[in-house]
């Protein structure tokens, strides 16, 4: 749901590198609460009873949840979900330890390798798989044995390298080109089919006082989006992946013609991007300074619920070659994961079950209507029209990606494609040797 | 009382006493200070993730090393900047501080508002100086660019970014500075400047002929808080964009490779060991001269 925010949760989880060892676990343990204190001896003894027979058995007592929902809004709906899941299921409980985001996601290593939470939130993608096999994630297969309402392609999603599933699908967003239908209708644009048409509307847009597309990459992340969709209208769904799996060079011509494509559309951007969050970018889009903008759904939660959500639309980022079209889309996927060893197995997967299921997932999209639910069966008819809209078009796309971070390495993602991508904005005639530095040092990684 | 004749004329309690009073600290600066240092440097020749434990971690020699000065591009900007930190926070910095200081030391009407309102940046952490001027800078809404109607991203631009946050810091840096100095000047003895203006020297002479070399070990002091706030410049530019963008340093390259999902820790771990080399160059300058004053 919400990407990384404020400059706030970033100072709230600074650790600085000279704690690292002792100090950062320690640092670490304080921040999870008293909880986790309590739970080392429990670990240990866990240790020895890992056959998997309490699977079977009845669930009861308390289920852990470490949950990174820390805003507001979808701190709200899971806790909303989870009163939900106790009335239903007498004899459990849940205790959500929540953890602001930033942190959450910067401690993961130490987290999962300390004494973790039963059932913790997480992203499908390359982030599930490693840790999976990292031997740091529960292997949930009996648990999608009953999960009803799953597509094969979400299934996939879930399963590690081993073939085994380690994850549960609660809700997910697409990225696309979004607009304000009333300021379309005031200037009577059309949504472009290709680059090229594209391009002449963004022309059209600058003649009209508008910025083409708003853009912001101040964190970093948000223009990887934008490689992400260029890369799969230029070279294709499997391309990218391979890309992403390291399995591609990254200085060949394809990956050049994406950077090229993208210099040749770079001037539409919104200038100074450098300097810009997501936030105040969907701000140009919000106070119709700008005339589209890149960028998943979640984009909706700087609109006012309501009118000015209603106004909010969407095209599919526009097709580059025709040999190729457009029927590759990226909708990263949130969900749950299980712990190694969870002190409560039965509950745990009782849980992950229950959050799979549409009852659940019902309570999660109404209570955040920036994402739609991963359940066929969830209830469609009290989504928004955007929800409604972001529904159609998942389904109606052929291949799905998850988003750059997610499809490859972390490491790869945010020490060199972050500094590259940035460096490109910057800087986008030496295409060359931005693609050569990328290539060594992912082969540097990649190898490592 | 008698004079002391070595540890063997110390009552039992004594020496338990004193045995404590070396053993603690010791123990103490070895857990903190040097097991963590060392481990790092250790880790600098592995390729280890953070993720099972480190014995599992494969030893790849310099390649670290060589990664970083070769193929990390973010790596030669950050020493630039950090050269350039060390540069303007030497140079302009630090004499606009004593300077500062100097004219204080005037018994000036009001000294002690103008001490308070120079030293008063200096209570505020790093971070919160970064939001401070982030109202200044903002390139919407900020004050320079409402003052002057200019569209200048001060924090975004990299052209400008650097410079801005060396305002930002020396704010901060100059009160440090004027306070550290200013005690300096209270201790000067009265009758040497008395002597000089009897033999004649004016005000300018007397400061640098005189009170400058008399202050040597306050300005020793200004030196090495100098080199060391400059070189572990962090919380600033943490602050401002996560070190990106024109605002690469060493510190913030450590950080982001080591924190968080990367967990490049034998990576990031090379350019620490890299950071505590240049740091220990001063830190032994700085000893050296100490233990010389002492003798």
């Amino acid at each position: 749901m919400s990407r990384p925010t404020t400059q706030d949760e970033y100072l709230a989880s600074l650790v600085p590198a000279s704690v690292r060892g002792v100090s950062r676990r320690t640092l670490l343990r304080g921040a999870l609460g008293a909880g986790t204190l309590l739970a080392a001896p429990t670990l240990l003894s866990a240790c020895g009873g890992d056959s998997g027979t309490s699977a079977t058995g009845k669930a009861t007592g308390t289920v852990t949840l470490g949950s990174n929902q820390s805003d507001a809004v979808p701190k709200a709906a899971v806790q909303a979900v989870m009163d939900a899941f106790q009335k239903a299921n007498s004899g459990l409980t849940v205790k959500i330890n929540t953890i602001d985001h930033n942190s959450f996601q910067e401690n993961i290593n130490n987290y999962l390798q300390g004494s973790p939470d039963d059932v913790w939130t997480w992203f499908s993608g390359y982030r599930m798989r490693f840790f999976a096999s990292k031997d740091l994630a529960g292997d949930i297969s009996d648990v999608w044995k009953d999960l009803g309402g799953m597509s094969d392609a979400l299934k996939k999603a879930s399963t590690g390298d081993d073939g085994k599933q380690y994850f549960v699908p609660s809700t997910y967003y697409p990225w696309a080109v979004f607009y304000r239908k009333s300021v379309f209708a005031k200037f009577g644009y059309q949504p472009p089919k290709t680059l090229d048409e594209f391009k002449t509307l963004g022309a059209q847009m600058r003649k009209d006082g508008l910025v083409p597309i708003a853009f912001g990459d101040k964190d970093g992340w948000p223009a990887m989006g934008t490689f992400d969709q260029l890369n799969m209208r230029v070279n294709g769904f499997d391309f990218h992946v391979s890309l992403m799996a390291g399995k591609e060079a990254w200085n060949s011509d394809k990956v050049k013609a994406v950077f090229d494509t993208w210099a040749g559309m770079l001037d539409l951007h919104q200038p100074d991007s450098l300097g810009r969050t997501w936030q105040e970018a969907a701000q140009a889009l919000q106070q119709k300074k700008a005339g589209t903008y890149l960028l998943g759904a979640f984009v909706a939660q700087q609109f006012q619920k309501g009118a000015e959500q209603d106004d909010l639309d969407f095209f599919n980022f526009p097709e580059v070659d025709s040999a190729i079209g457009a029927d590759a889309i990226e909708a990263p996927i949130d969900g749950y994961m299980m712990a190694k060893r969870p002190k409560n197995e039965a509950g745990a997967k009782k849980l992950l079950g229950y959050l799979g299921s549409a009852d659940a997932q019902n309570l999660a999209v109404k209570a955040d209507p920036s994402v739609i639910a991963t359940n066929d069966t969830a209830d469609q008819a009290s989504y928004t029209a955007l929800q409604k809209k972001s529904a159609e078009f998942v389904k109606s796309a052929k291949s799905i990606a998850q988003f750059m971070d997610r499809d490859t390495r972390p490491d790869c993602a945010s020490t060199v494609m972050i500094p590259a991508i940035q460096s490109f904005i910057k800087n986008p005639k030496d295409i060359d040797g931005l693609v050569n530095s990328i290539e060594k040092q992912k082969q540097s990684i990649f190898a490592s | 009382m008698s004079k002391y004749k070595g540890i063997d004329h110390l009552s039992p309690v004594d020496r338990v006493v004193v045995s404590l009073m070396v053993i603690v600290p010791t123990v103490l600066v070895l857990w903190l200070v040097w097991l963590p240092a060392v481990g790092s440097v250790l880790l600098s020749f592995t390729n280890w993730d953070g993720i099972g434990p480190v014995s599992a971690a494969k030893v790849i020699g310099l390649k670290n090393y060589s990664d970083v000065v070769n193929i990390y591009p973010p790596f030669w900007p950050a020493v630039q900047h950090n050269l350039i930190w060390l540069a303007v926070m030497f140079l302009v910095a630090t004499p606009f501080g004593m300077f500062l200081a100097v004219l204080l030391d005037r018994e000036l009407r009001g000294t002690r508002i103008y001490q308070t309102a120079i030293y008063l940046p200096v209570v505020l952490s790093l971070a919160l100086v970064g939001f401070i001027w982030q109202l200044i800078y903002s390139r919407d809404q900020g004050l320079i660019n409402q003052v002057t109607g200019s569209t200048i991203d001060w924090y975004g631009d990299q052209r400008y970014n650097l410079w801005a946050a060396l305002v930002a810091s020396s704010w901060r840096h100059v009160g440090y500075v004027m306070l550290l100095y200013l005690a300096g000047l209270k201790g000067v003895d009265p009758s040497l400047r008395e002597a000089a203006k009897v033999d004649g020297a004016d005000e300018r002479t007397t400061f640098f002929r005189v009170v400058f070399p008399v202050m040597a070990p306050i300005n020793i002091i200004v030196l090495v808080v100098t080199v060391i706030e400059s070189l572990r410049a962090f919380d600033l530019v943490w602050v401002i964009n996560k070190g990106r963008n024109g605002l690469e340093l060493i510190s913030t390259l450590v950080t982001s490779n080591i924190v968080g999902e990367a967990s490049r820790i034998g990576f990031g771990s090379a350019m620490a060991t890299m950071m505590l080399l240049i740091s220990s160059v001063f830190v032994f300058f700085y000893v050296r001269i100490v233990m010389r004053e002492q003798r």
